[in-house]
């Protein structure tokens, strides 16, 4: 089985990416590679086999070579043997890219959750992701933190994945295969990140007008990294005296009817928990940078990064826009 | 010994002149016609039409993808343009021009003189023709004029619960579901009549064992349509209870089941792709002989292989579903029964090998895209079988991988085969030939637009494209693809635009065929193109596969073989 020993790093610059299915980091998706470099494998021999004997077959038997005769091929209907042959060899092929999935899918979908796992509880929406860390009492948006996980401390991510509203499908190619988010049904995978950094990835199944910007970032972090994320993301909400008037603002429009802010008023679950928006890297499920300009833009006119997105404009004055603005970059 | 005079007699009876009529006379004898070969040239010609609407949008499509971020089309607009697209090919493009050339040729090729439901076969073709129209109504009228018309926008296999009341308001759903429907009965008025017409309407000598295989295949996908047709039509009168009648078969948020839909959308929609390349088998069984000068080699293996197709066809749906969550077990199960489709299909390659090993292989335009039709279909099962295997699908599946996995079924094996029966039969149908030298213009640029979209559309697939996004991120390596790949959809359009300018150039302009311009074996050769209504004056007695064979070779007929 020699093919199961290419490593991606193997092979040519041009089909690596940072969404490259040949370019796994973690369990699942190496064992998904090497299972397809072996399918690709036996893929390819077959098409170089039966492609060489058409094109041999085409140049060889070809009109041209046979001027002047003007009788007929002599005339062949069939022959038993030769039939046998090629539907026995076939079944091979099949018997063992058959055995080669079926070994992948059961210690995919079947794999035992080690104690020591995290368990996170992923929520599809139109158009963004909600995750939930029920054993830390955190709730998020857009951005997965996981830890790493090797060999020798293996801290898996176990993701129990469900919608709120469509079907929705969770996709980071370097991490694992896709598994749909379908409401009133409970889907389930698992990744484990060998290497600190950011996968990236974004819905697979079309859920709605903004299906395409649904994008995904899961962020591994190394154990002390994630400790004090998770220690970051237990606190309450930052309270700054200065940005009471855009907290003002916040609270007496309709935003906090669909986003909760801890320890405010602001308890809607429809849109994202803001509670640490400032700690985020993106806003607009990952479409654009956090920064106070984007994030100003995005609540003036939501549809403006996102077009159909379903957060409405609240038709802020300058002053009140500014305000807000404020007060959520201070949500660190 | 076939009889000679029956023969003679049609390949006799030739031209006819029509009177003089009036346009208003000529569009009411289309009209009302139950001929069998009006029937199916209105199925070609409005299939076609389709063809182009369809294909312009695909063009939008890739003219929006072509760069990221790009604004050509709205999101709004885009979705409607893939919805439209799928829908439009594979239910007014695909099925009505196949059920076409088979109206066409099935009686011809059995010695019948029309259908065995000739009424039956005209009410299946106007209600496929109206339902197309339906669905594009939708444009101008989907939530009335003042939303200035919404097509539907839900994909085509229509997922609940996107196309529930709440995610889907307004009448654009229902502009779906109902000319889905439509084109629905019309499969099965037609897959009936095809039935009864192989069953009861076979000439003298015509046995099961010397129908030509086309004859065959179109019986198999028939039995397909049945099956599978049926769980989709009750599955769009479900989803109609649903948004009207307050029932919640996939109501998900009333305890309904998202993947029920996908259960019922599937098991009709994989059995429906060999619906659709079946045919195209059956025109590769006829083609590829002629133009090899050879009999079809094994022949009964051929029929085993489409009848074992079919069954197997049955059980292999849900790898449509490799990533909803079903247990290990059942996705084992799934890779399976996929796997094995490629144990008859792959039969059937070698089968066409051997047809042309020790022939003397023509390059008509025919046989061109035959030739061109062998080596995609090989791919386009090769990657069908990566697909097949679960895992690799986690990977590979709703991504742009197998949208080029697929239209290397549908462009690269049916489309392909297509025109080859176009450039084959066309002669039979208008007594003309069409222009071999724009077929080549035709076949070649066609060739190389098709390799360039479709062998790079594979790459962006792995490098994590999902499918259905109307733009995509710069920073991920797929930009570069998505511009060549645009690239080659504008050379294909270019090669239809040739393709088409024959088809009406040749109806004027083209040779006159005579009634066997191939010197082909099969009977609808042996009637006068275009056939006289009724087809033959006298019904033919055969005594072989071939009979058009055994007259021109009396002392080397299929009759002493078979």
């Amino acid at each position: 089985m020699l093919v199961l020993l290419i490593d991606s790093a193997n092979l040519p610059q041009v089909i690596h990416g940072p969404t490259s299915i040949f370019s796994p980091a973690g369990t699942p998706a190496h064992s998904i590679f090497s299972l397809s470099m072996l399918v690709l494998a036996v893929t390819f021999c077959v098409f170089l086999i039966v492609a060489s004997l058409l094109t041999y077959a085409i140049i060889r038997f070809r009109e041209g070579r046979y001027k002047g005769e003007a009788e007929e091929p002599p005339q062949i209907y069939g022959s038993n043997q030769i039939e046998l042959s090629w539907t026995v060899i076939p079944i091979l092929i099949v018997v063992m890219l058959f055995l080669a999935s079926a070994r992948v899918i059961f210690t995919t979908q079947d794999a035992t959750k080690p104690a020591s796992s995290l368990d996170v509880v992923v929520v599809g929406h139109q158009f963004w992701w909600e995750y939930r860390y029920p054993k830390y009492g955190i709730v998020t948006a857009n951005e997965l933190h996981v830890p790493v996980s090797d060999s020798k401390n293996p801290e898996p991510t176990f993701l129990t994945l469900t919608s709120a509203d469509t079907d929705h499908s969770f996709w980071v190619p370097r991490l694992a295969g896709k598994t749909d988010l379908i409401p009133n049904r409970v889907n389930s995978m698992w990744i484990d990140p060998p290497d600190a950094g950011i996968y990236l990835g974004q819905c697979a199944q079309y859920c709605g007008v903004q299906h395409a910007k649904m994008l995904i970032r899961v962020y591994a972090d190394t154990p002390s990294q994630f400790e004090q994320w998770i220690k970051d993301q237990q606190k309450p909400a930052v309270q700054d005296a200065s940005k009471q008037e855009g907290r003002e603002v916040f609270e007496h429009n309709a935003c906090i009817s669909c986003h909760t802010i801890q320890g405010t008023v602001a308890t809607g679950t429809f849109g994202p928990n803001l509670t640490h928006l400032a700690s985020r890297d993106t806003i607009a499920s990952g479409s654009v940078p956090l920064n106070a300009k984007n994030l100003r833009e995005f609540i003036d006119n939501p549809a403006h990064f996102k077009p159909g997105v379903l957060m409405p404009s609240m038709h802020l004055s300058n002053h009140d826009l500014d305000a807000v603005t404020a007060y959520l970059m201070s949500l660190k | 010994m076939a009889t000679d005079a029956s023969y003679g007699n049609a390949l006799a009876g030739g031209a006819q002149t029509a009177p003089s009529r009036t346009a208003l006379q000529i569009v009411h004898e289309w009209v009302t016609t139950v001929d069998h070969k009006k029937i199916g040239l209105m199925y070609i010609v409005s299939a076609l039409l389709f063809l182009v609407v369809a294909g312009i949008e695909a063009l939008l499509m890739r003219i929006q993808l072509a760069v990221p971020n790009n604004t050509a089309v709205s999101p709004e607009a885009f979705n409607r343009l893939f919805t439209m697209h799928g829908t439009t090919m594979v239910f007014f493009v695909g099925m009505p021009i196949l059920f076409g050339f088979g109206n066409y040729l099935i009686p011809l090729m059995i010695g019948a003189r029309d259908m065995a439901f000739p009424r039956l076969n005209a009410f299946s073709f106007w209600c496929t023709f109206f339902g197309g129209i339906l669905l594009y109504l939708s444009y101008v009228a989907g939530s009335g004029l003042a939303g200035a018309g919404t097509a539907p926008d839900v994909g085509w296999w229509a997922y609940a619960p996107l196309t529930a009341a709440p995610f889907s308001p307004g009448h654009s759903t229902d502009y779906w579901t109902l000319s889905v429907l439509l084109s629905g009965i019309s499969s099965i008025g037609s897959a009936i009549n095809i039935v009864a017409t192989v069953v009861s309407m076979r000439c003298p000598g015509m046995k099961l064992t010397r129908m030509p295989l086309l004859v065959w295949l179109y019986t198999v996908m028939s039995m397909l349509v049945f099956v599978t047709v049926s769980p989709l039509t009750a599955a769009q009168i479900m989803l109609m209870f649903d948004r009207y009648l307050g029932s919640h078969f996939f109501d998900t948020q009333a305890g309904g089941s998202a993947v029920l839909w996908m259960h019922f959308f599937w098991i009709f929609g994989h059995p429906e792709v060999y619906v659709l390349i079946l045919p195209a088998f059956a025109f590769a069984n006829e083609i590829i002989p002629v133009f090899s000068r050879k009999a079809i080699f094994g022949y009964p293996a051929m029929v085993a292989a489409s009848v074992g197709i079919g069954f197997v066809s049955l059980s292999v749906w849900a790898h449509h579903m490799f990533t909803v969550g079903m247990s290990a077990g059942s996705n084992t199960f799934f890779v399976l029964a996929t796997m094995a489709v490629g144990v008859p299909t792959g039969i059937k390659i070698f089968n066409w090998l051997a047809t042309i090993w020790g022939g003397r292989i023509q390059f008509t335009t025919a046989m061109l895209f035959s030739i061109g039709f062998l080596f995609q279909f090989l791919v386009a099962g090769l990657t069908g079988i990566m697909l097949a295997s679960a895992p690799f699908d986690w990977q590979l599946g709703n991504s742009y991988f197998v949208v080029a996995h697929f239209h290397y079924v549908l462009v690269g094996a049916i489309l392909f085969m297509l025109f080859a029966a176009f450039y084959y039969w066309y002669p039979k149908m208008t007594g003309r030939m069409m222009s071999e030298k724009i077929g080549k213009w035709h076949f070649w640029l066609f060739l190389i637009g098709f390799h360039i979209t479709f062998d790079l559309m594979h790459i962006p697939g792995i490098l994590g494209m999902p499918r259905r996004i109307y733009t995509y991120e710069a920073d991920r390596g797929w930009m570069i693809w998505n511009l060549i790949i645009s690239g080659g959809a504008a050379i294909q359009a270019i090669a239809t635009i040739v393709f088409v300018y024959n088809l009406v150039w040749s109806f004027f302009k083209g040779k006159v065929a005579g009634p066997d311009p191939w010197d082909a074996w099969t009977l609808e050769w042996a009637a006068a193109s275009p056939p006289p209504p009724y087809n033959f004056p006298q019904t033919p007695v055969v005594e072989s596969r071939r009979p058009l064979w055994d007259i021109k070779h009396p002392e080397d007929a299929d009759a002493y073989y078979e």
